[in-house]
């Protein structure tokens, strides 16, 4: 009870709190930073590549470290997608969100972080987010 | 436009630490549609005060540092941590719809199967960025210059 209701939410609020402290950070709660980069017929801003770059160099050491370990600190087991195919739904899902992405210049975690910012139309945007995942996933993906 | 990249190098590090703590100590991939998502589909489920509180920290992290007086990296130049919209209530709505779609049917977006999927060498996060890239330069393209 103990491990379930205060070792992994203190877990997770650091993760979330480091998470959220780069996103701001490095510039990607800012929509003008991510469009920059997306615009590749305009004026380039690679800043977006510094930080996805340095994320997942960092992540692929971390993670090899962290697996060289018996199983999690609070938990019995790492949990790895079992998903491998391509297929159309992969293709199609990554093709709409990349065209909200362009639209709006925000994704889901930056957009997260952003609702400290006091923009009313970053709720907005979230809440159809949320709607937009609750008409894909009607039932749990797990059980 | 050179002085942008520091912080977004320390940014990166910052949120690759967050993704290989969750992993160290949850043994969970730091997918935020998904771990969001759950909150509303999965509310059931043991996973759930974890979730919380992971959200917590994302909305709390930036506020935190903007008590503290630290400033992001704009490209404005101006002082300040986060951005501000740049597109009307509208558009973010239908944004935010194509967005909830779009990971919700491809199963991650760009923490999930950006950041943990290519650390993971997936391919099939590797397809999903590759995809999700093209299509958003396409759309800025036909946005802004067309």
């Amino acid at each position: 009870m103990f491990n379930k209701l205060i070792m992994k939410p203190l877990a997770g609020l650091i993760a979330g709190l480091l998470f959220s402290m780069g996103l701001a950070l490095s510039g990607m709660t800012d929509p003008r930073r991510v469009l920059a980069f997306l615009d590749v017929a305009g004026r380039w801003d690679p800043t977006l590549l510094v930080v996805f770059g340095s994320a997942v160099l960092t992540t692929f050491i971390g993670y090899r470290l962290v697996w060289r370990q018996d199983g999690p600190l609070l938990t019995s087991r790492f949990q790895l997608p079992a998903l491998t195919g391509i297929d159309r739904r992969l293709i199609g899902g990554a093709a709409l969100f990349g065209v909200g992405c362009g639209m709006v210049g925000y994704v889901p975690g930056s957009a997260m972080a952003s609702m400290g910012g006091g923009y009313m139309s970053v709720w907005l945007m979230l809440a159809f987010m949320v709607l937009g995942w609750c008409l894909t996933r009607r039932k749990p993906s797990r059980p | 436009m050179i002085s942008s990249l520091f912080p977004g190098l320390v940014g990166g590090v910052l949120i690759g630490l967050a993704v290989v703590w969750l992993m160290s100590s949850l043994g969970r991939i730091a997918g935020i549609s998904d771990i969001v998502a759950g909150l509303f589909l999965d509310s059931g489920s043991r996973d759930v005060y974890w979730r919380m509180a992971f959200v917590l920290g994302l909305i709390g992290g930036p506020v935190i540092l903007a008590v503290l007086g630290v400033n992001g990296n704009l490209v404005s130049g101006a002082r300040g941590l986060l951005g501000s919209p740049v597109t009307g209530p509208s558009t973010m709505a239908i944004g935010g719809l194509l967005i909830g779609l779009g990971t919700g049917i491809g199963s991650g977006c760009t923490s999930g199967h950006g950041v943990c999927g290519l650390a993971r060498l997936s391919l099939r996060s590797l397809v999903a960025m590759a995809v999700f890239l093209a299509a958003a330069m396409l759309t800025v393209l036909a946005i802004y210059h067309l």
